[in-house]
Order: C-alpha cells, then sequence, then structure tokens
C-alpha cells in the first residue's frame, strides 16, 4: 500500500467524518438543550436533499440549490417542533421515539408523493468537478476537498455561535438547567424552535452536499441517521466538541477499516475468505469502536452528564 | 396499505374464455414503500398492465407492500396464504425475502411465480415444482457480462457488489465466464452510498476495466463519484444500474456504460413494441426491465389459466411450464429448473432527446441457462 493510497484515504475518512458531523452537531444540541431524542432528524437531511434537487433541477443553479436545502430544512424543522414537538417535552423518551418515528414515515411517504418512487437528479456545479492535484501528486476529487472545507467552516462557525453570541449563551445555560434560564425571562419555547430549525438547516445542508454526489431518494436519512447517534454516542451527547471529534473518529474507523481489515485477514486466509471476514468485521467496526468507547468512558468522550 | 383491484372489464374482449370457472387469486408481496420502491412500483404496474390488456374477469389480485423487510414479507405470505386462500403467490424483489417466503409457500402447495429474484439457492438444491422464475437466476446477468469482458479483451477487471447473497451471487457469476485475472475484489456494505475508499483502490491496482453489482441507490452514488474521480477505465454493470427509473438520476455520469440485460425497450418485436408504447399511454414514463418481468409474470400466468384449472395442480404445472406466452424479450422457454432460458443483451447508455436511455449494442449469450440446473431434482 502506496503513501499516496493512504493519504487518500485519511482524506476520504475525514470528509465522511466532517459531513457526519453536520448532521450530528443538529442531533446532539437537540438532545442536549430540549432533551429530545429526535428520530426525524434523518427526514430533515432527505428534505435538504430533495429541495436542493429540486430548485437546482428548476433553476440549474447549485448555489440556489443550497440554499433551498437550508431554507426548506430549517422551515420543515420550526414547523415539526411547533406542531409535533413541543408537545413531547415533558414526556417520557419512548413517547418521543414513538412519535418522531412517525414523522419518518410522514415524510417519508409525504416526499414520495410530491416527487415520486425514482431517485432525483442533483449533480455537482461544474466548477467543482473532476479532480485536482495535490502536492505530493495526489489527485483527489475537487468536490470531496470543497466538502471538507466547509464542513470545516461551518464547524468553526458553530463553535463561534455557541461561545462567542449571546443565543450561545442561552443555548449552554439551557442544557445545564432550562428551568432557571426561563425564570430569568428567557423564552425558553423561542429558543427551542431556534435550536430546532438551526438543527434542522444542519442536517438539510448536509442532505444537499452528500446528495450531490449520491442518490437523491426517499430513505436516504436514515442509514446517516444512525452513524449520526453513534458518532453522539462517542462523543458524549450534548457536546458540539463531542460531535466533532467523534464524527472524524467514525469517519476514519469506517473508511480505514474497509480498506486495511481485509488486507489484515489476507495474512490468515485465502483472498477470496479474507475480503469476505475483512469486510465483514469491517462493517462492525465502528460498533466495536462505540463499545470499547463505552466501556472505558462510559459518557462518551466530551459527556457531561450520563 | 391494502389494495384489492379487481380486473377492469373489458366488454368487447375476444379473449379466449379461461378453463376455469372459479377466479384465480393472486396474492402479490412487493416493495411499495422505502428506499427500493421503484421496483416494487414498476414490477406491480407491468403486472397490472398485462391483466388489464386481458380483459380476463378471472383474476383477483391482492397487492401488498413489504417494505423491503423479511419479516413483514412472511407476515404478508401467511395471511395471504392461510387467510386469504390465494392460489397464486408473486412480486418479490429481493432474494433474502425471497428466501424467506418462497419455500414455505411452495411447500404449502401454492405457487410462486418470481418477477425479479432468482437466488441461486432456489435454481439449484432447493428448486420447487411450484416455483417459477420469469426473470433470470441471478447469475445470469453477471456471466452474461464476464462473457462480454473476453470479447472485449479485458485481462484484468476490478470487480465489487455488497456483501450480502445476490452480491456472492454477482462477483462468482461474472467470474464464471470470464477468461482474465482480477485486479482487485471488493465486497461493500449493503446500502453503502460512498465510494471514495474503493474508488481509491480501483485507481491503485493497475485494473484495466471495472465491474460492479451495486443495485439502487447504491449504482447511483457509485456512477457519480466515479466519474467526479478521475479514473478513466471502461465500467461494465448488469442492467440493474442502468434501469429507466435510476438513469435519470444519475445523468451524464452514465452515458456510454455497458450493461447487461435480458431486456431492452428497443428489443425489435411487436410484442415488446406494444408493451413499451401501452405503458408509456397508461403510467407516462418509460418501462424498466423491472416493468417487463411483472409484465411477462402476468401474461404467463393468464396462458396458464388459459389451458388449466388453477385447482388442478398438475395441470396447472404443465400448462405454466409450457411458457406459451409472448414474452417481450422475445424467445422464452424454461430450463429443467423453472428457470428461464434466454438471450442475453450488452445495451449502451444513450441520450435521446433529454431522456436517458439504453440502446442494444449486441448480445452476450444466446440461449443462457443457468450454473444450478443440474443441481436440481425435481
Amino acid at each position: 500500500m502506496s503513501l499516496i493510497l493512504l493519504i487518500e484515504q485519511i482524506l476520504n475518512g475525514l470528509q465522511f467524518g466532517i459531513m457526519l458531523f453536520l448532521m450530528a452537531a443538529g442531533l446532539t444540541l437537540i438532545f442536549g438543550v430540549m432533551g429530545l431524542i429526535n428520530l426525524a432528524h434523518g427526514s430533515l437531511y432527505m428534505i435538504g436533499a430533495f429541495c436542493a434537487a429540486a430548485v437546482a433541477g428548476a433553476t440549474g443553479s447549485f448555489l440556489l440549490g443550497l440554499i433551498a436545502a437550508l431554507a426548506g430544512a430549517a422551515i420543515a424543522g420550526a414547523l415539526v417542533e411547533l406542531v409535533v414537538i413541543r408537545r413531547l417535552y415533558t414526556k417520557d423518551h419512548l413517547d418521543q421515539v414513538l412519535a418522531t418515528f412517525a414523522l419518518i414515515l410522514i415524510f417519508s411517504e409525504g416526499t414520495r408523493w410530491l416527487f415520486g418512487s425514482f431517485p432525483l437528479f442533483l449533480d455537482i456545479p461544474d466548477a467543482l468537478s473532476g479532480p485536482v492535484t495535490l502536492p505530493g501528486g495526489i489527485e483527489y476529487p475537487l468536490y470531496r476537498l470543497t466538502l471538507i472545507i466547509v464542513g470545516l467552516l461551518v464547524a468553526a462557525g458553530l463553535f463561534l455561535l455557541i461561545s462567542r453570541t449571546r443565543l450561545g449563551i442561552q443555548i449552554r445555560a439551557g442544557e445545564n438547567d432550562r428551568e432557571m434560564i426561563a425564570a430569568l425571562g428567557v423564552d425558553i419555547a423561542k429558543l427551542y424552535t431556534i435550536v430546532f430549525a438551526l438543527g434542522a438547516a444542519l442536517a438539510g445542508l448536509a442532505g444537499a452536499l452528500v446528495g450531490a454526489i449520491q442518490s437523491v431518494q426517499v430513505g436516504m436519512g436514515e442509514p446517516v441517521l444512525i452513524l449520526a447517534f453513534v458518532v453522539i454516542v462517542i462523543g458524549g451527547i450534548g457536546s458540539i466538541k463531542g460531535a466533532l471529534i467523534g464524527a472524524i473518529l467514525v469517519g476514519l474507523t469506517d473508511t480505514l477499516g474497509g480498506i486495511f481489515l481485509p488486507e489484515l485477514m489476507k495474512l490468515f486466509f485465502s483472498p477470496a475468505t479474507a475480503t469476505s471476514i475483512g469486510s465483514s468485521i469491517a462493517s462492525m467496526s465502528i460498533y466495536i469502536l462505540m463499545a470499547a468507547v463505552l466501556v472505558l468512558r462510559p459518557t462518551g468522550l466530551f459527556g457531561a452528564r450520563a | 396499505m391494502k389494495q384489492t383491484l379487481l380486473a377492469a372489464v373489458a366488454a368487447l374482449s375476444l379473449s379466449v374464455a379461461a378453463a376455469s370457472a372459479e377466479p384465480v387469486k393472486v396474492g402479490m408481496i412487493t416493495t411499495l414503500s422505502g428506499g427500493g420502491a421503484g421496483l416494487g412500483i414498476d414490477v406491480r404496474d407491468g403486472f397490472m398492465l398485462a391483466v388489464k390488456q386481458s380483459g380476463n374477469e378471472e383474476i383477483e389480485v391482492i397487492i401488498e407492500d413489504d417494505q423491503r423487510k423479511p419479516d413483514v414479507a412472511v407476515k404478508l405470505a401467511d395471511k395471504l396464504v392461510q387467510a386469504e386462500n390465494v392460489d397464486v403467490l408473486t412480486g418479490l424483489i429481493w432474494s433474502n425475502l425471497a428466501m424467506a417466503v418462497i419455500p414455505s409457500v411452495t411447500a404449502q402447495g401454492k405457487f410462486y411465480l418470481s418477477p425479479n429474484a432468482g437466488p441461486s439457492m432456489l435454481a439449484g438444491k432447493g428448486c420447487h415444482p411450484n416455483y417459477f422464475n420469469v426473470a433470470w437466476q441471478n447469475d445470469n446477468l453477471h456471466e452474461a457480462a464476464g462473457a462480454f469482458a473476453n470479447v472485449e479483451g479485458y485481462k484484468n477487471s476490478f470487480i465489487l457488489a455488497p456483501n450480502y447473497p445476490a452480491g456472492k451471487d454477482a462477483l462468482t457469476g461474472y467470474k464464471r465466464l470470464y477468461k482474465g485475472d482480477l485486479a482487485g475484489e471488493l465486497y461493500t456494505k449493503l446500502g453503502q452510498t460512498d465510494y471514495a475508499a474503493e474508488l481509491a483502490q480501483i485507481r491503485a491496482s493497475g485494473a484495466d476495466s471495472v465491474y460492479f453489482f451495486l443495485p439502487g441507490g447504491m449504482g447511483i452514488s457509485f456512477l457519480k463519484q466515479y466519474a467526479g474521480s478521475g479514473i478513466d477505465l471502461p465500467v461494465v454493470g448488469p442492467a440493474f444500474s442502468f434501469d429507466q427509473g435510476i438513469l435519470q438520476a444519475v445523468g451524464d455520469a452514465a452515458l456510454g456504460v455497458r450493461n447487461t440485460s435480458q431486456w431492452s425497450k428497443d428489443i425489435n418485436t411487436p410484442v415488446n413494441k406494444a408493451f413499451v408504447e401501452s405503458f408509456q399511454v397508461e403510467y407516462g414514463r418509460l418501462p424498466s426491465l423491472y416493468a417487463s418481468q411483472g409484465f411477462d409474470t402476468a401474461n404467463l400466468l393468464l396462458s396458464a389459466m388459459a389451458k388449466a384449472d388453477v385447482k388442478d395442480a398438475d395441470a396447472f404445472r404443465e400448462a405454466l411450464q409450457e411458457a406459451d406466452f409472448k414474452s417481450t424479450r422475445g424467445e422464452f422457454r424454461f430450463g429443467p429448473n423453472n428457470h428461464p432460458i434466454q438471450d442475453i443483451y450488452v445495451r449502451e447508455v444513450i441520450k435521446e432527446g433529454d431522456v436517458f436511455t439504453n440502446k442494444i449494442i449486441g448480445k452476450a449469450l444466446n440461449s443462457h441457462s443457468d450454473a444450478y440446473w443440474s443441481e436440481c431434482k425435481m
């Protein structure tokens, strides 16, 4: 295995991790601030991708598509919070799971009703297509490189928002003691709607960015949702920093595991068996990682509370 | 979710009166919601179109949605067999669901006509006289791709498929007829949508061609990312990643890619032309190979109904085996294990106006059977 291939794979893992972060950040914020388990987060990812595909298809502009994805997912998120989620804060986690699972079904079938059962077309803009040559002769797709940069910028913006702004202070305060900040005169209902819409917009952005290199179809959000839950469990529920570190860990483990484990198995088995066993273990690798982290730190890497 | 559709009345129909007095009850379990719904909807629409065109009132179709979940499919099959007492079952798309349902319903004396899934187990040791596959044995299109690779002179293919039974059937099928070496062989996760790591391996492998079996959304993702990766090797795949439902979502990235299929919309027979035209009129879209398989399945059933009463299982089975219907793919007959013997074509993705579609560029295999029939003892 050459060094170039290794670096390329590390970049791939990084890019995958950063896209996971966009999903996990919203999920962990919502759980941290509101104590809500939102299974419908994957649907917001799907809504982002469909909005982007519909608008980019109609206008021909990928940028407008991205804006539509952010807006569409944020609006959907705010509506869902106002209509459904608001009634669930005082309820048991099981009720929340049940209600948000129902939302998945409603969003999936609603999207099918609007857009049909066949995947939509969303392509990357021409300016970002094709590979670039990085120092050291590594050929890497420009779009994926852009994803890494956009993701890191969003992460930086989110850190600034949480640590430097009034909204950020309220969010952090809400995580610690929601009765107290309500008593101090913060409109907690409005704060919840804003946090939910923010989380939804991040999911929508991830859906649109990833949709351009994958397939925009009904049900695209659920596999990502499972990974996002793994990320926030590893990172510590409620922690944005934990979500970032957890997402990159999961991205790297998944990508590098998929390559090295079959190679490793070839030392012990015939190539065909090795590929088969190696890929089976690779698909388990992130769950093994999660189990290991939980054994060492039961609240996750940066989790404050149990 | 349940729809009971009685075949439409066609008062002026001149069709041959069916031999059976009581209507034949058909249970269709297929995927109508979730990720793989496009396939099930095409099979259903193709099937119902044939039923409608026949004007036959002696057939009742009960349609159920399996949500692509084996446990749901098993429950639905139990319900259809025990509560509805259907005579014939059909519709399953996915091999893992097929393995969970088909052996049990055929053991209960029901007929099963597969419009899609053809796992190797059911073609060989697990074959059953009441199980008929109207599509293909899973390996078939991949075998054709292997044969095509020899014609093209590929010597060093990189092959990949998801890590599940049909994925293994796929790569086994490709290797069965392919004579060159392998630059690499990869099993990816089922449902995986990011192929950056695999593409980097393909680039580093020194392969001269790529063969992939990634049905549905997985294939869309792979092709788009392949086009963006800057790798410039010829790609070949089975028709599952190039059907009419998917191509529009892949766009330019699929142009010029060769793929193997037992059906194509440009097969030049009157039956196929009429099918493509009437499907477009009825549903406002081009049919896919899945739609053609649903259409053929219904026509096979109708042909047997015209010859025998479904309550007389032996006579009905014989009538099915004769496959006395006009298939959209031209020549069609059953081998000794009730799997098709048919031609398999090579198609190329082209653009007709604004629509991406396929054009036949040659034949990969003539009157091709499958590799498992000799293991089948009925």
